[in-house]
């Protein structure tokens, strides 16, 4: 390996979803050599799959709407452990960040004045909470995502990234500083392992649903960036923070968003109850997230659930006609008689709450700069290492995220680490060049994983880690059961570790993808697991049975998990906003 | 049990694609073939195949399931299977990487061509540049094209010119864009596109829209640009 083949670049953004994109984007359009490395075309990356839309304030729908109650409804909506300063950040430059969205040609849809079409979503309200219900969510129809992606796909051709499409990350390259200095990939179609060698390495690796047996996420979302950075030695924070979305199709997982809620549908039990009604009096159908989904699992645990084995509810549309279903939701059409075999304009849709998004992350600042603390907790910079969209934890989403923000979440803090590492270019980066030993080091899973020919079968076990996570930390968990959790995990480790590789072949081998993704799963669910064993109380997504109330005096505070002795250590939440005084947190009601 | 038949072709083993026969035990459900493809690689995990949302939207898993192009994620036996069987081949015309695997690089070299970007050199407003419903309508069923190839690669022009030919999907993105009220690059666009080939080699056999999985029209958008082409020609 000693001949491995480097190639160089200014930048390189690991990822080619949403974040992934806007960052090439601001880097490549200021004329830095700029990579992609992407392990599937850019295009097939999960971002595609958002649908409702990206909520921000453009004062469309609403000419009097504000940023600063957008800013409140994040903060509230995170159970207050949300960054203030990183929250104002991204609902203040928000509409700046559509805005060049739309002039790249994304095709939103349109209100009869010609601008943009807003919708109503969850925990959304005018006046900081005292207006009622705002409809603050711009929409391309339900396809968002897709339309989203496709125009930074096509804004990266115009500026001429480059992409490494179909390469695998495996690790991240340090030099003796304990910087980073690019990563170790492998090209999918060839084998070939390369060290790509850059001044700035951004993680834009997306989430990792698939630790859960049931998600609405893609099958790539497999947390490698999270795998990487915990290899490497670098902290993750609230990971314990994972968002049950309160829609996936029961059964099959796929997500049937929030924007049905949002144009008039709601849920139903078995009894045909409109039972949000009951759990949020105010909000209804339109609470936080982490409050629907919890309902929703009380009803079915209460025997009120639908179907057969009463495990799921069901999501009501056909009141809304079939010609505001068409113009509105198509997609949804779509997914629901292809994948529950039920048409939404005649009946209902049968739903579960399903993992769907990851609140924590890599920890960084506004400007996407990754962070790490020392052993007398004092933060520092991990120089030429950057992160942003889900695998990042800024953090905007705190404890739940609200609907629509990972779309701005993404496109803002994206543009946002591209500004910060042009802007850091400019005054010249200076890393120590890798040794040979430093390259070698980020080879040494692949190693393993390319001479494992004994042991289990990938797919075995990373059904058995998706098994344990659903059933030990999902939407309510508990500590003994937890411990119990964390115990299986260990006893998982050395058998995923020994994974067996039954194909050696190099050409577009995804068996070795598919081991090396597992070893992320690992890594994800152990920072998961370990972090939501530790916060003894319940906050946003996190509801523990043990400890039921929200406890401020001991909790109003991120967790910081260090992979070395698997501890996990309190980081003071940000309550410091440039422009006004800091919201403070109160109970949170809907 | 049902009958799988699935191309099998790795560079390094094989001096020549075969088919291999699977029996698989849908237990009477009526599963998509993505499913099928899954399970079978968790017991044969040479088997390779693209995959990514399974829903339908990302347009990784575009494959020839008995003959006919399409998804695997959202085609479900009950749509692919005939006779009690399955047969599942690449997406034909374009070179085999491996198994199911095409090359897709003459794809998206088609879609390059055509200036994929919107196109407007006059200075953006502070907001969002305006357009009425009735011109964003102009786009549906023309932007929510997923670039899976199913319809290039089930058209025989393209098969004959995938270097010259742009292929239903470019084109109907090449139309996208000349449809949108805030493109201003009409004019280069129709130039890039006015030649023998570019356009002209459709034939208008509609194999395009037969199995676009999203249920799009590229035949009647490369209507519209002949007839754009037409018009400015004159």
């Amino acid at each position: 390996m000693a001949n491995m083949r480097t190639m160089s670049f200014d930048a390189v953004i690991v990822g080619g979803g949403g974040s992934g994109m806007r960052a090439a984007l601001q880097l490549a359009q200021s004329g830095y050599k700029t990579a992609v490395i992407t392990k599937v075309f850019p295009t097939r990356s999960h971002t595609v799959s958002a649908q409702g839309g990206i909520t921000c304030a453009i004062a469309s729908d609403d000419p009097n709407d504000q940023w600063q109650w957008h800013m409140y409804d994040t903060i509230k909506g995170s159970d207050y452990i949300g960054d203030q300063e990183a929250i104002e950040y991204m609902c203040k430059t928000g509409p700046e960040a559509v805005f060049e969205l739309e002039h790249m040609g994304l095709p939103f849809s349109r209100n009869d004045n010609g601008r943009i079409y807003q919708r109503p979503f969850g925990g959304q309200s005018k006046d900081f909470g005292e207006g009622g219900q705002a409809a603050r969510t711009c929409a391309a129809a339900d396809r968002t995502g897709h339309a989203l992606l496709h125009t930074l796909y096509q804004g990266n051709l115009k500026n001429e990234t480059v992409f490494l499409n179909e390469w695998f990350a495996v690790d991240l390259v340090k030099n003796s500083d304990n910087a980073v200095v690019g990563v170790v990939a492998i090209n999918i179609e060839t084998g070939e392992t390369v060290y790509v060698k850059s001044k700035a390495t951004v993680f834009a690796t997306g989430g990792a649903g698939r630790i859960y047996a049931s998600t609405t996420n893609a099958h790539i979302c497999t947390g490698d960036g999270i795998g990487m950075a915990l290899r490497a030695g670098f902290p993750v924070q609230d990971m314990e923070m994972w968002q049950f979305h309160p829609t996936g199709i029961h059964g099959a997982g796929t997500l049937v968003t929030e924007g049905c809620r949002g144009e008039g549908g709601y849920l139903i039990n078995k009894e045909g109850e409109r039972f949000m009604e009951r759990y949020a009096p105010n909000a209804k159908d339109l609470a936080g997230r982490d409050v629907v989904a919890r309902s929703m699992v009380q009803e079915i645990l209460a025997g009120r659930g639908c179907g057969e084995n009463g495990d799921h509810v069901f999501l009501k549309l056909d009141h809304l006609g079939e010609e505001t279903l068409n113009a509105k939701l198509p997609g949804i059409l779509e997914l629901s008689r292809t994948f529950a075999h039920a048409d939404p304009v005649v009946e209902p849709i049968p739903v579960v709450p399903t993992c769907h998004y990851m609140m924590g992350g890599i920890p960084t600042n506004v400007d996407g700069q990754a962070l790490t603390m020392d052993d007398q907790g004092v933060e520092q910079v991990v120089d030429g290492f950057y992160a942003c969209g889900e695998a990042a934890c800024v953090s905007v989403h705190g404890a739940n995220r609200l609907g629509g923000n990972s779309l701005l979440d993404l496109v803002v803090f994206g543009r946002a680490s591209g500004l910060f590492i042009e802007k850091q270019l400019r005054e010249g980066i200076d890393l120590k060049d890798a040794t040979e030993e430093d390259i070698q080091r980020a080879m040494k899973v692949l190693n393993r994983i390319n001479g494992s020919q004994e042991g289990e079968k990938a797919s075995v076990l990373r059904a058995e880690l998706q098994t344990i996570m659903q059933n030990h930390f999902g939407v309510f968990r508990s500590g003994d059961f937890m411990k119990e959790g964390i115990e299986k995990l260990k006893a998982l480790r050395p058998r995923i570790e020994n994974v067996q590789l039954a194909d050696t072949s190099n050409a577009f081998n995804t068996a070795r993808i598919e081991a090396l993704e597992l070893q992320n799963l690992l890594e994800v669910a152990e920072a998961t697991a370990v972090a939501a064993e530790w916060r003894t109380e319940s906050r946003g997504a996190h509801a523990r049975e043990d400890f039921q109330e929200r406890d401020d005096e001991n909790w109003l505070c991120h967790s910081v998990y260090f992979p070395h002795d698997q501890s996990v250590a309190k980081r003071d939440v940000n309550f410091t906003p440039k422009t006004r005084e800091a919201f403070e947190p109160k109970v949170r009601s809907y | 049990m049902l009958e799988v038949s699935i191309y099998r072709y790795n560079p390094e083993v094989d001096s020549e694609p075969y088919m291999q026969e699977f029996q698989f035990d849908t237990q009477g459900k009526d599963i998509m073939v993505l499913d099928v493809l899954e399970k079978l690689k968790t017991e044969d995990p040479t088997l390779v195949f693209r995959r990514s949302c399974r829903e339908g939207v990302c347009g990784s898993d575009g494959v020839n399931i008995s003959g006919k192009n399409g998804l695997a994620c959202i085609t479900p036996l009950s749509e692919a299977v005939k006779n009690n069987k399955l047969v599942i081949r690449p997406l034909p015309g374009l070179p085999v990487i491996r198994d199911l695997v095409i090359d897709m690089s003459q794809f998206y070299a088609q879609y390059e061509k055509i200036q994929p970007y919107l196109i407007n050199n006059t200075p953006a407003p502070a907001i969002e540049r305006l357009q009425s419903p009735e011109d964003r309508a102009k786009l549906d069923g023309l932007y929510e094209c997923i670039l899976c190839a199913c319809c290039s690669t089930a058209c025989p022009s393209f098969w004959w010119n995938p270097d010259k030919f742009i292929g239903p999907s470019g084109l109907l993105q090449a139309y996208r864009f000349l449809a949108d009220t805030r493109d201003t690059g009409t004019e280069d666009r129709l130039a890039g596109l006015d030649d023998p080939f570019s356009v002209f080699r459709c034939h208008g056999i509609m194999n395009c829209v037969q199995v676009c999985p999203k249920g799009l029209n590229p035949t009647k958008a490369i209507g519209h640009i002949r007839s754009m082409l037409l018009a400015s020609g004159t």
